[in-house]
C-alpha cells in the first residue's frame, strides 16, 4: 500500500489547528506528512522504495486518477514542480494538474544529489521523466491484457488507456491506482516524440502561486509541533570566539526563558517565540577575543599576496604565455569581485524533533539527504533513524544558512529532548551564512597585426577547495569532532573567452586560507568569470575601434551563439559603433553595453544587453532596460523558465551595483539591509526575455546561466555611456563618481 | 498578563502579552497561526511583515501590541482567498509574480494600501510604494506588472 495523498491528509487533520482559515492542499499535506508521529514512524517500514532504481520511488499511482511524483530535488521558489510535473505528465498521458510532487523528504523521496549546478531538471526530472516512460509502457502492457489489444495499438491520454483507433478504454486508476508496479526504471524506456509535446512547452501556472498570494503557502518557518519550543542561538562576538560566562540574571525580567549551553553553544528557548528574541538580545556574555581575520579593506591585496596552496592549470590550449610574448600587441587588466552573501529575504528557520538516536529535521536545505548524513555523523545519530523533511524557505540560492541553523535546531533538540524550531536574527543570517568567496583575475591577451586574438591568458586568485562536509556552527562551538570541508562549488568555468584563440590557458592560484566559510552562491564563481572575459572582450573590441558585436560575431563559429546574439542585438535595436559613445553634453551620460557567454563553457547560450545612465554627479547607475536571449535547449515551461531568467537577471545587477560582505579583524560587519544593501524595486529596469526553443535539443537546467553575463554587460554599458571602465565590483555609486574624476584627471 | 483587544480581518478579537512591547508579527503569527506574515529583519527594513492597521500599511515588527489595540488590522490572509483573492491577489497569481514568495506578503499588502488611496497610480508611483518591500530573488518586474494590472482591473 502505497502513502496516499489523502491517507495523508486524514492522518494529519487532527494536528494543527488554523485560525479561521482552512489550509491549502499543499500545506495540508505539508503538515500531515511531517507532523503525526505514526506516518513518521512508519516511513520506510511500509515499504515505499526509495533506490533510484525503481519506478515506485518516483511515483505513486492513486485510484482518484491522481499521481504523486516523488523527487531528492526541491524547488526554492524556481517552479521545479511544475516543472517536473510536466515532465512526467506528458510520458504519463495525463495532467500535469494531476499530479502533486514531494519533494527533499528523505522519508518518501529517492536521493537524487542536492539541489544545485543547475540540475533540478537535467537530472531530478529526467530521472522522473525515465520512471514515467517505463510506467507508460508498464500500463500500456496491463491495458493490453484488460482492453484485449495489442499493447502496440494502444496509446495514453486523458488518463486512460485506449486504442488508437478508438474505442472503450481503461482508465490508469483502474489498471494500477494505489497499487505499486514494482518494476524497475528501464534507462530505454522510449520517451515521447517531443514533437508530439502537449505538456511540456506550455507555461502551465506554479500551482505555489496561488497560495503564497494570499498567504497559505507552509514555509519551514510556519511549521509547529505540538509542545515545540522556540530558540534563538547567540553566536560569538567574534569568529572564533569561545564563550567564557553567561550571565543568566541579565534575563530575568523576561519569564519562562531556559538557558542552554553546551561547551560555547549558546541559546535561549522558551515556549513563547517573542520571549526568546528578546533573551537572545539582552543576554549578557562574555566571549574570548578573536582576531583572525585579514579585514576586507585591502582584501584583493591579500588575495594577490596570500600564501599559495597550489598551482593549476584548468584550461590549456597551445601555449598561451609563449603566443602572447610573441605578439604584435598586448593588453592586460585586472578584476576583483568581493565575497558576497545569498541574503536571503527571511533569516533561515529549521524545526527538529530528536529523541534518542533518530528523529525528524524540517529544513529548507537544498541538500536534504546529505544533510542527514552529516547531521547523523556529527550529532551521533543512526542516519536510518533520521528524516529530513523538506520544506520551503525563502530563496536561499544555494547553501545559505539553512543546513546551519538545522544543525541548530538538532542540537538543541537533542540536548533538551523537546521539539525546537530555531529562526536565525537578520544579523546572523547576513554575518553567519557560508559566503561566496573572493576572486581575483588578471587577464592578458596578445593581437596580432590584423587585430586576431593569438593567445588569452587568464590568472585567477581563489580559496582552496578543502574536501568533506561543510563544518557547521553548532557542532563547532560545542566542541564536535566533524568535517571541515570548504566548497564553494565549480568557480574556475568560464574563465577562458568563447572565441576563436588558438592559443588560451586559465591557471588557478588556489589560496590556502580563507577569511569566511564558503559555500556555494547562485553560478558560483561564473558571475565574476565571465565578467572578467567579457569586460576584457569589450576592452579588445574598443582597442580594436570595432562595434562590440560585431567583434564577438566576427569570433563565433557556433550557430546558437550568433543566434542568441543576433537576436539580442535586433530586439536592442542595438546601434553598431565602437564604444565608448562619442563624449555627451551635461547631463547623465546614456550608454549600452552587450555580453555573452555559453554556461560552463558546455551548457545553455546567453547574451544580454543593456542600457544604462550614469549620473555624473553623484556617480549613480541607472539601469533602463535589459534585453536577453536564452537558449538552454527544450524549454519545459515557458513562463516559470522567464521568471527565473528574470530573476537572474535582477539578482546579479544588484550583486553587481551594491553587493559586497565588508569584514574587521573579528567579525563581518555588513549585518543587514542598511550595511549590505540589495537592489530594490524604484532601480528595476524593463526586463525583455526572448526566448528560443529547440524542441530538438536536450534540455538544460536554467536556474543560474542568465546570472552570468549581466555584470560585464552592466560594466561594458557603463564604459560605453562614461568611457569609465569598472573593474572591481561593486559599482557603488561613490567609485563610480571616483573613477569618472580620475578619468576627468587622465583627460586634463 | 495585559490582554490587548483590536479587530483583525474584521472580527473581534484579543491576545494576551506578558509584554507590552511585543510585536504585532508575533501576536499574528504565533497567537492566531496567520503565517502569512513573514519575519524578514525585525528592522524595518524589508517589509515582509507589513500588514494593514486602519487601512494602511504598516511593519507589524515595529508595532507594539498595546499600539494596535483598539486598531482594525488586515493580514493577507484577510485580503482574499485562493478561491476568492483579492484584485491585487489575482493579479500577482495572473503575472505569476513570486518565485521563493516570501516578500510577497509585504508586497501584496503595500500595493493593496496603495491602490485603496490612489486608485490609477503612475508607474513610478507604484514603484515608489513599493520602494521599501525588498525581493531577493529579483522579481520586481513581475511585482510591478501585477499591481499596474490590479489598479485596471
Amino acid at each position: 500500500m502505497t502513502i496516499a495523498r489523502r491517507d495523508l491528509l486524514k492522518a494529519g487533520g487532527a494536528v494543527i489547528v488554523s485560525f479561521a482559515f482552512r489550509p491549502t492542499v499543499r500545506s495540508a499535506e505539508a503538515f500531515a506528512l511531517h507532523s503525526d508521529a505514526d506516518v513518521i514512524a512508519s516511513q520506510g517500514s511500509d515499504g515505499k522504495p526509495l533506490d533510484p532504481a525503481s519506478v515506485d520511488s518516483f511515483l505513486a499511482f492513486h485510484r482518484d486518477g491522481t499521481v504523486t511524483v516523488y523527487t531528492g530535488k526541491v524547488d526554492v521558489g524556481t517552479g521545479l514542480r511544475v516543472a517536473v510535473a510536466q515532465m512526467a505528465a506528458e510520458e504519463l498521458g495525463i495532467s500535469p494538474r494531476q499530479i502533486t510532487v514531494v519533494d527533499g523528504d528523505t522519508g518518501l523521496c529517492p536521493d537524487q544529489g542536492g539541489t544545485g549546478g543547475s540540475t533540478g531538471l537535467t537530472r531530478g526530472g529526467a530521472d522522473v521523466r525515465q520512471a514515467a516512460a517505463t510506467a507508460r509502457q508498464a500500463l500500456l502492457a496491463l491495458g493490453a491484457t484488460r482492453l484485449n489489444h495489442d499493447a502496440g495499438d494502444l496509446t495514453i491520454a486523458d488518463g486512460e488507456v485506449r486504442p488508437r483507433a478508438g474505442g472503450a478504454g481503461a482508465t490508469i486508476a483502474s489498471l494500477i491506482g494505489d497499487k505499486r508496479l514494482a518494476i524497475a526504471v528501464d534507462p530505454k524506456a522510449p520517451l515521447r516524440d517531443p514533437a508530439s509535446y502537449t505538456s511540456v512547452g506550455q507555461p502551465v501556472p506554479r500551482p505555489d502561486v496561488p497560495a503564497k498570494c494570499t498567504g497559505r503557502h507552509v514555509y519551514v518557518h510556519d511549521f509547529t509541533l505540538p509542545g515545540m519550543l522556540h530558540a534563538r542561538v547567540i553566536r560569538p562576538s567574534s569568529i572564533g570566539a569561545t564563550l567564557a560566562s553567561v550571565d543568566e540574571a541579565s534575563i530575568r525580567g523576561i519569564p519562562d526563558v531556559r538557558v542552554v549551553r553546551v561547551g560555547s553553544f549558546l541559546a535561549v528557548v522558551s515556549s513563547d517565540e517573542w520571549a526568546v528574541v528578546r533573551a537572545a538580545a539582552e543576554l549578557k556574555t562574555t566571549w574570548s577575543d578573536a582576531q583572525t581575520l585579514p579585514g576586507s579593506e585591502g582584501l584583493e591585496r591579500w588575495t594577490r599576496s596570500a600564501a599559495i596552496d597550489r598551482d593549476q592549470a584548468v584550461v590549456t590550449r597551445g601555449d598561451a604565455p609563449a603566443a602572447i610574448a610573441g605578439a604584435a600587441k598586448t593588453m592586460s587588466a585586472t578584476y576583483f569581485w568581493p565575497f558576497q552573501s545569498h541574503a536571503s529575504l527571511g533569516p533561515c528557520c529549521a524545526v527538529a524533533d530528536i529523541r534518542d538516536d533518530g528523529g525528524t529535521v524540517w529544513s529548507s536545505s537544498q541538500g536534504t539527504h546529505g544533510l542527514r548524513a552529516n547531521l547523523s555523523k556529527v550529532f551521533g545519530l543512526n542516519p536510518a533513524r533520521v528524516r529530513v523533511v523538506f520544506l520551503d524557505g525563502s530563496g536561499s540560492y544555494g547553501t545559505n544558512g539553512g543546513d546551519h541553523v538545522a544543525a541548530d535546531a538538532v542540537l538543541l533538540s537533542k540536548t533538551i529532548a523537546k521539539p525546537v524550531r530555531v529562526q536565525w536574527s537578520r544579523q546572523d543570517e547576513t554575518a553567519w551564512d557560508p559566503k561566496g568567496p573572493q576572486q581575483l583575475l588578471d587577464v592578458r591577451a596578445g593581437l596580432d597585426a590584423a587585430g586576431a586574438i593569438v593567445g588569452w591568458d587568464t590568472e585567477m586568485w581563489l580559496p582552496a577547495q578543502a574536501p568533506g562536509a561543510r563544518a557547521l556552527l553548532a557542532a563547532d562551538a560545542a566542541g564536535l569532532a566533524q568535517d571541515h570541508g570548504q566548497g564553494a562549488g565549480a568557480i574556475t568555468q568560464n574563465g577562458d573567452p568563447p572565441y576563436a584563440c588558438a592559443n588560451a590557458r586559465v591557471l588557478v592560484h588556489w589560496i590556502k586560507e580563507t577569511p569566511l566559510q564558503l559555500s556555494n552562491l547562485r553560478a558560483p564563481g561564473k558571475i565574476a568569470n565571465v565578467f572578467a572575459v567579457e569586460s576584457f572582450t569589450d576592452e579588445l573590441a574598443a582597442a580594436a575601434n570595432a562595434d562590440p558585436i560585431a567583434f564577438r560575431l566576427a569570433r563565433l563559429t557556433d550557430p546558437r551563439a550568433i543566434e542568441v546574439i543576433r537576436r539580442t542585438a535586433q530586439r536592442f535595436n542595438w546601434e553598431t559603433r565602437p564604444s565608448p559613445r562619442p563624449r555627451q553634453a551635461a547631463g547623465p551620460l546614456t550608454g549600452r553595453g552587450v555580453a555573452y557567454m555559453r554556461y560552463k563553457q558546455a551548457e545553455n547560450y546567453v547574451a544580454i544587453a543593456m542600457e544604462v545612465a550614469v549620473d555624473p554627479q553623484s556617480g549613480r547607475i541607472a539601469v533602463s532596460r535589459v534585453v536577453c536571449a536564452h537558449d538552454c535547449g527544450l524549454v519545459v515551461n515557458p513562463d516559470a523558465l522567464k521568471n527565473q531568467i528574470e530573476g537572474c537577471i535582477l539578482q546579479t545587477l544588484s550583486r553587481a551595483l551594491h553587493e559586497q560582505v565588508t569584514f574587521d579583524r573579528a567579525r563581518v560587519t555588513s549585518v543587514d539591509w542598511a550595511s549590505y544593501p540589495i537592489l530594490r524595486a524604484t532601480e528595476s529596469p524593463a526586463v525583455d526575455v526572448i526566448l528560443i526553443e529547440r524542441r530538438d535539443q536536450p534540455l538544460l537546467g536554467a536556474g543560474e546561466a542568465a546570472t552570468a553575463p549581466v555584470a560585464a554587460a552592466l560594466a561594458n554599458a557603463v564604459f560605453d555611456a562614461s568611457g569609465v571602465r569598472l573593474r572591481t565590483v561593486p559599482f557603488t555609486a561613490d567609485r563610480v563618481k571616483a573613477a569618472l574624476a580620475r578619468a576627468s584627471t587622465d583627460l586634463g | 498578563m495585559a490582554s490587548y483587544a483590536f479587530r483583525l480581518n474584521g472580527r473581534a478579537v484579543s491576545a494576551d502579552s506578558w509584554d507590552p512591547a511585543q510585536p504585532l508579527l508575533y501576536v499574528l503569527r504565533n497567537t492566531f497561526s496567520l503565517h502569512g506574515v513573514k519575519f524578514g529583519c525585525g528592522l524595518g527594513q524589508c517589509g515582509a511583515c507589513t500588514v494593514m492597521l486602519d487601512g494602511k500599511a504598516v511593519r507589524s515588527c515595529q508595532t507594539r501590541i498595546d499600539r494596535a489595540a483598539g486598531h482594525s488590522v488586515t493580514t493577507i490572509e484577510g485580503l482574499g482567498t485562493p478561491a476568492s483573492p483579492h484584485r491585487v491577489q489575482a493579479a500577482f497569481v495572473a503575472e505569476q509574480a513570486a518565485q521563493c514568495g516570501y516578500c510577497t506578503n509585504g508586497m501584496v499588502i503595500t500595493a493593496a494600501a496603495l491602490l485603496a488611496q490612489t486608485a490609477t497610480p503612475s508607474d513610478e508611483q507604484v514603484k515608489q510604494s513599493l520602494a521599501g518591500n525588498l525581493c531577493r530573488c529579483g522579481t520586481y518586474t513581475r511585482i510591478l506588472r501585477a499591481v499596474t494590472r490590479a489598479a485596471r482591473a
